[in-house]
């Protein structure tokens, strides 16, 4: 048994997709353990991405809420626009260690599959990212940048034309293109050793934060916030700072329209433990064990199943997990955009919104993590500022 | 022994090989379907899988994931599947496969599922994204009720992997003709045979191989190296098209038929 976290995580695939898995496992242990890879990682994240990004104090919202101390960690401002790309470049890297040619990826919001379309780009790798209907729709600038990076998007149709859809798409690819394809899943997600490899690649994000803040501030933070779609840019923060007891960390999911199976993706407060997408975690599902759609007004966010780590997380009670719904997520966006002139996106938005909420007397300090821009959203804002 | 097991006994000291149809439970009714598994049986099937439809089914090409959606849409669940079973077995011996993923399995819990299975006349379970790395729990359960646990494998799996596989499987061992997803085929995958001719080094269990089966010379040729034929893709999609038409059992099994070689084509597949 492999890749667990707790009861959870696992590899539950069609057996073709096991000798990948294998290969892929035993190919990322070799990496790490060789020193010019982490190297070219780090040169990459510096030179290209811009890394490390800014943990910037935010006055105005400082002043304007309940007066601790608000960091943002601005992974809005890596190299296209979110973290998506830290993990792009980790995979990236390996797959053109592992002699893969043709990359396929899923994506929800087109982060994603703009962060892999850019780094196929980058080394020179054929890409095709799955992207559901819905998603197309929502993120058309997204879309565009990838064709412009030369990227295939390929929508699906199927289902509820979202990332969940995408998925299911992009693993019936692998297992048809097996030996010639390197399936690049964008988030703490599917079977092992994808939950863990993303989670490394994105835990650069916590290590800055903790020396820049004790750069900045002479201690840790007290609290830790950050969205959870699949759960990335959250493990991203989260976990060099798990050891530290003191710190509180908030996962936020998203609340959708209410609390109704179907109108929200709040997997921990809606949800039960199953299996979807090749790991046992927390997923959104009906009495008959049939996957439920889900809503959220953030592409990003819109999916039914949580990492395996955030389950394991959750149910040691280490990481609170709670929501925020499309309303209070528009309204953040529309605070941070006023108050500090940084559109976030909508899935940080949700972040933001509950950091707000939790008015945390001054004295305090808090990292929200800004996971991405907002840039990719605002047709949809305006979309729904029009409706309304 | 399990209905799979003596079936395949049975076969081997006749001389013969297994047709195995696939079929998605509620597609286009449960009514339907019960007729269609007895008009198989006639039809020459020796055992039948029956599908229960899940919401994300990742393993499956585009027939099976139409079937699919057409049955969730009429509201089938295991529930409803376990309920067809027993009323398939008032009727028929014919070995009966319960097919699936892994959630709904495990939604029903593996016990209570082990039991009810076993209750309505199932011989064996089958989920096609369980890997023998997560399985133990699932075998153990199925094993002590008496049922079959078939698992899939693959051309890519090592061969430490077949003779796992081959250890934590009963019944039969279902070989996957090629990579990819389930979905018809013009030809068989050409290194099939090496590779049933290496999975059969490490079992003694009965090999059938399944995805992309979908024409009477492909049934023909898996029987010449293997135990048993499975065809899905093939028989959903003759379903699909007669939906809504009083003669859908008797064309669906007459295909079973032609593709069994036991009888003349009466309705030519679109090819």
């Amino acid at each position: 048994m492999k890749g667990h976290y707790g009861n959870y995580g696992g590899q539950f695939v069609p057996e073709t997709l096991m000798h990948p898995l294998e290969e892929l496992e035993s190919a990322y242990g070799e990496a790490q353990c060789d020193p010019s890879f982490q190297a070219e990682l780090d040169q990459l994240f510096h030179n290209y991405s811009g890394r490390p990004t800014p943990l910037y104090l935010a006055e105005r919202l400082t002043r304007a809420w309940s007066g601790a101390r608000i960091y943002l960690k601005r992974e809005d401002l890596n190299h296209t626009g979110a973290h998506k790309i830290n993990n792009c470049l980790g995979q990236g890297l390996l797959a053109r260690r592992m002699g893969k040619q043709r990359i396929i990826a899923e994506t929800g919001a087109g982060q994603h599959g703009v962060a892999t379309a850019t780094v196929c780009a980058l080394l020179g790798l054929e890409c095709d990212v799955y992207m559901g209907e819905e998603d197309i729709r929502r993120q058309e600038l997204n879309v565009f940048r990838m064709k412009l990076l030369g990227a295939r998007v390929i929508p699906v149709s199927a289902g509820s034309k979202t990332l969940k859809d995408a998925i299911n798409e992009s693993m019936r690819d692998w297992v048809t293109n097996v030996h010639t394809t390197y399936y690049m899943l964008g988030s703490v997600l599917g079977p092992h050793p994808y939950p863990l490899m993303v989670r490394d690649f994105q835990s650069v994000i916590g290590r800055e934060v903790r020396g820049q803040i004790l750069e900045r501030e002479g201690r840790l933070p007290d609290v830790l916030v950050a969205c959870v779609g699949g759960g990335s840019n959250a493990i991203g923060l989260f976990y060099d700072f798990v050891g530290d007891k003191q710190i509180q960390m908030v996962g936020v999911e998203a609340g959708g329209r209410g609390p109704k199976l179907g109108e929200h993706a709040a997997r921990f407060s809606g949800g039960r433990p199953g299996v979807l997408h090749g790991t046992f975690s927390y997923i959104l599902q009906d009495a008959d064990g049939q996957v439920v759609p889900t809503h959220s007004v953030s592409a990003g966010l819109d999916y039914p199943a949580v990492g395996p780590e955030h389950a394991r997380l959750h149910d040691d009670g280490r990481v609170a997990y709670t929501s925020i719904n499309d309303e209070e997520a528009l309204e953040a966006f529309h605070e941070l955009s006023h108050l500090e002139g940084i559109i976030p996106a909508l899935e940080s938005a949700h972040a933001v919104a509950h950091a707000k909420k939790l008015e945390l007397p001054a004295g305090q300090i808090v990292v929200i993590n800004l996971s991405g821009r907002g840039d990719k959203d605002v047709t949809e804002v305006m979309r729904l500022m029009g409706a309304g | 022994m399990t209905r799979i097991e003596k079936k395949f006994a049975q076969l081997k000291s006749e001389g013969r090989k297994a047709f195995i149809p696939y079929i998605t439970c509620g597609d286009p009714s449960l009514e339907v379907t019960l007729e269609l598994v007895l008009a198989l049986d006639k039809a020459g099937a020796d055992l039948i899988e029956l599908g229960v439809p899940f919401s994300d089914p990742i393993a499956d090409g585009p027939v099976i994931q139409r079937a699919t959606d057409r049955a969730l849409r009429n509201g089938v669940t295991l529930q409803k599947v376990l309920q067809l079973g027993a009323n398939i077995r008032k009727k028929s011996e014919i070995p009966l496969v319960l097919f699936s993923y892994f959630n709904p399995l495990l939604n029903h819990a593996l016990e209570k599922l082990a039991k009810d299975a076993v209750s309505a006349g199932f011989d064996g379970v089958l989920a096609s994204d369980l890997t023998i790395e997560e399985s133990e729990l699932f075998v153990r359960t199925m094993r002590i009720a008496g049922l079959n646990t078939i698992f899939l494998v693959a051309p890519t799996s090592s061969p430490e992997r077949m003779k796992k596989i081959a250890e934590t499987s009963t019944g039969f061992l279902y070989a996957v003709s090629r990579t990819g997803v389930t979905g018809e085929r013009q030809e068989l995958a050409g290194d099939l045979k090496a590779f049933l001719r290496t999975l059969r080094l490490y079992t003694k269990l009965p090999i059938a191989v399944g995805f992309g089966i979908s024409q009477p010379e492909h049934v023909q040729a898996v029987w010449r190296e293997a135990d048993g034929a499975i065809v899905g893709s093939s028989i959903v999609k003759k379903v699909e098209e007669h939906i809504g038409q009083a003669e859908l059992v008797s064309k669906v099994s007459a295909f079973a038929r032609w593709l069994a070689g036991g009888g003349v084509a009466i309705d030519t597949p679109n090819k």
